[in-house]
């Protein structure tokens, strides 16, 4: 078998198993939003928190609960850093230092997971497992929560309320992310993954003599990482370290939980808005974009070109031979068209266009289907202005789900969409503009222009994956990178909830001859093209100066 | 002001709250119940697929290794690969610890160098010659187009345990050689320790070094 087939084989499995789970798991998130009953042990935690989870809250007030949360979730995790190096069950590490702290605080309560740090010798049991694990399941929540109330906001009429903040983080992490990476947490030890809490410790070796390993609770971290499309690894090398990812079945696994839920959203999207073929047309527009993207990203490393990959014979630079190029490649636009930013192989090592496909896959705006909860909201605002172009075409009002899309709806839609390619570009900028941030490239020319583009696409678009020639630890890219991730994670919250407000305010629009169908293919390809025009017109030039002339030089 | 003050302080105290709650529940209880159940049922992955021969710890069936020849120390000379045993990929990606350094740890790692890179190219050319240098034997020359990718190229992780067939079997005569061993031998070694893809079309065939390595001990003894 060629690896090729093998490749189609395997995308075809991963489809064929993310089908299957797609209708109960969607409507099992719909009816965690929506019911009305409390299990007993979120009754308990909304005692501890002290908050009423039945309190509607307007759009003002359920931003007020994402950003006092997250505030404080960089905080506690700063000052978890900080003061690492007196903790008991930190291995005897040292603190981390002050900008490091921030800029992994902001990473991980961002849901971005950039790592300027390496993980075996940085960070000890208390702040992998108490401190950046609990903010991959929680910052995943928050992002599922904001989708949702996005949701409502299509899905209720006359009133301004959105559901409760606490209510919809505690529901998500307790009855979705929770159960799910239990299951995931034992599947991925069967493979081969470590789960203890060893330490450093010395293990015998085929010639004699000893060499030190780091073990820890890397199975439970790994699930989560992946399920809440987080991304950060235990250690260094990510998914591509055999303790993280240790079999070919583990890979596949791995694709398939940093899926799951992005994809099974848009079912639950259908479900409350009353209307399953809503969030078919929606899926329908993200699972088009990821099978392209596959399969361009496994014919151009097949393809290999590149000097060295030539003369090597094959495009194996920063892969594992258990995973090969098609499982690399799978992996790759995976985790680059979420919000995931894991790798199990290395993206710099990518030939000119595959390293260019994973920098589009991110500028999308990460909606193919996009990290947990923000794939849905990033979609969903796409699908905005995407009636909106064509009500202008057609000189209509446009409409979506029942509601107008007037002045204010496309205001902060266009907000949503200016947020991320500002501080992409604004960044980019001014690291090449200055002088000491372009010491940190490994590579020179356009791959070394791409190295500092992708940083601050990842960390903008919350991906977190790098071109890790990069050297990102240093106080410049540590801050600036720690600043846009804040930024590119919680300014397009805002609008997003602004919006959700302002949808649910109106009373809906009766369906008439005139209307757009939202539900038909037509509405889908409408919907692809937007989002293709849109990122095209946004990013081509920097495009052009990176990966493209890389590419079209080898 | 004050009671938006007031409001914003209330705010923050039921994050805090929130955080400290979900910290116990996601951050203590699911770690150690995960921890609990795979050291039951997997005690033997959870704690790193640890292989033993004659009767002590030979390494990791997952992690790969070195198998070069002892460096006198103070040279300052790289290590030179023990031809008698099967040879890894490269590893030019993996480091040792800038930070706590009181131990010795091993750093996984990638090179990240582009392909237009002209270390890498160097790297890719000096592998390929001394790949076919070393492997070829009298009546068996090796030339540097029979040489595979994965032979000359570094992996993700620097710790990739696996090799691919091909770079098994161009090293087959080499060993026979130096370990006085019939090469039909060594080839079947090779055969009987090659994974196939799982289910026949997940991932790619592979050769695990370590369990080669350590059967080629068994069988040259």
């Amino acid at each position: 078998m060629s690896p090729a087939l093998s490749g189609v084989l395997q995308l075809l499995a991963l489809a064929a198993a993310l089908g299957l789970v797609y209708r109960p798991l969607g409507d099992h998130m719909a009816r965690t939003y929506s019911c009305d009953r409390h299990l007993r042990v979120e009754r308990w935690i909304y005692k501890a928190i002290g908050a009423d989870p039945t309190g509607e809250m307007s759009w003002p007030a359920y931003l007020r609960g994402v950003l006092a949360f997250s505030a404080v979730g960089v905080l506690f995790l700063y000052l978890l850093q900080r003061v690492q190096g007196v903790l008991p069950g930190s291995l005897g590490f040292s603190s981390i230092d002050p900008d490091q702290a921030f800029n992994t605080a902001a990473s991980f309560v961002s849901n971005t997971n950039w790592q300027s740090y390496y993980g075996e010798q940085a960070m000890g049991h208390v702040v992998q497992t108490g401190g950046l694990a609990v903010q991959n399941f929680v910052s995943a929540a928050v992002g599922m929560a904001v989708a949702v109330a996005l949701v409502r906001g299509f899905a209720r009429a006359h009133t301004g309320e959105l559901g409760n903040f606490w209510s919809d983080l505690v529901r998500g992490t307790v009855r979705v992310l929770l159960p799910v990476s239990v299951i995931g947490a034992i599947v991925l030890v069967a493979c081969g993954v470590i789960q203890n809490f060893a330490g450093i410790h010395g293990v015998g070796q085929f010639p004699g003599g000893t060499q030190q390993w780091n073990g820890g609770a890397v199975a439970s971290q790994e699930a989560v990482k992946h399920l809440g499309t987080n991304g950060g690894g235990y250690f260094n090398a990510n998914s591509a370290h055999p303790f993280e990812n240790p079999t070919p079945l583990s890979n596949l696994f791995e694709v398939f939980l940093i899926l799951l839920i992005p994809f099974a959203l848009t079912r639950t999207f259908g479900r409350m808005v009353g209307s399953l073929r809503q969030g078919y047309a929606i899926l329908a527009a993200m699972a088009t974009i990821w099978v392209v993207f596959t399969l361009l990203m496994m014919w151009t490393e097949l393809a290999h070109r590149g000097t060295a990959f030539e003369i090597a014979g094959g495009a194996m630079e920063g892969k594992e031979t258990r995973f090969g190029i098609s499982g690399s490649a799978l992996f790759s636009v995976a985790t680059t068209l979420t919000s995931t930013g894991a790798v199990n192989s290395f993206h710099s090592s990518n030939t000119g266009l595959g390293g260019g496909i994973n920098l589009l896959g991110m500028q999308l705006g990460e909606t193919a289907p996009g990290g947990v909860g923000s794939g849905l909201y990033g979609m969903l605002v796409m699908a905005v202005v995407a009636v909106f172009i064509a009500g202008l075409m057609v000189g209509r009002t446009p409409e979506y789900l029942g509601r107008k899309i007037g002045t204010r709806q496309i205001t902060f839609a266009a907000c949503y969409l200016l947020v991320t390619p500002a501080l992409v570009l604004g960044f980019t900028a001014a690291a090449m503009a200055l002088d000491t941030p372009g010491h940190s490239m490994t590579n020179s020319g356009a791959h070394g222009f791409s190295e500092i583009l992708y940083a601050y696409t990842s960390g903008a678009n919350n991906n977190g994956s790098a071109f890790a020639g990069l050297d990102a630890d240093t106080q410049w890219f540590n801050t600036t990178i720690g600043i846009a991730m804040l930024l590119g994670r919680f300014l397009p919250m805002v609008f997003v909830l602004a919006l959700a407000g302002s949808l649910a305010e109106q009373t809906p629009v009766p369906e008439t001859a005139g209307t757009l169908r939202t539900h038909k293919p037509l509405f889908t390809g409408l919907l692809i093209g937007t989002i293709l025009i849109i990122t095209g017109l946004t990013y081509f030039p920097a495009l052009a100066l990176g990966p493209l002339a890389e590419g079209l030089a080898s | 002001m004050n009671s938006s003050l007031k409001n914003t302080a209330r705010m923050l105290g039921a994050g805090l709250r929130a955080l400290l709650v979900l910290t116990l529940v996601c951050g203590v209880v699911y770690p150690l119940a995960v921890t609990g159940v795979a050291q039951t049922l997997f005690r033997d992955q959870a704690n790193g697929s640890e292989i033993t021969s004659e009767g002590r710890v030979v390494g990791s069936s997952l992690i790969g290794q070195r198998y070069d020849l002892p460096v006198t120390t103070g040279t300052g000379e790289a290590a030179a690969p023990d031809l008698r045993w099967f040879q890894p990929r490269p590893s030019n990606g993996l480091g040792a610890n800038g930070v706590n350094t009181r131990y010795a740890l091993i750093l996984s790692g990638a090179t990240n160098r582009a392909g237009d890179n002209a270390e890498l190219v160097r790297w890719v050319k000096d592998a390929k010659e001394a790949v076919s240098r070393d492997n070829s034997t009298p009546g068996h020359p090796v030339a540097p187009s029979d040489v595979p990718a994965d032979a000359v190229t570094s992996s993700g992780s620097g710790l990739d345990p696996h090799i691919s067939p091909a770079y098994a079997r161009l090293q087959v005569n080499r060993v026979a050689e130096r370990n006085g061993l019939d090469a039909g031998r060594v080839a079947e070694l090779v055969e009987s320790h090659t994974s196939d893809r799982v289910l026949g079309f997940i991932g790619e065939p592979r050769v695990n070094v370590l369990q080669l390595n350590l059967a080629l001990r068994a069988s040259a003894s």
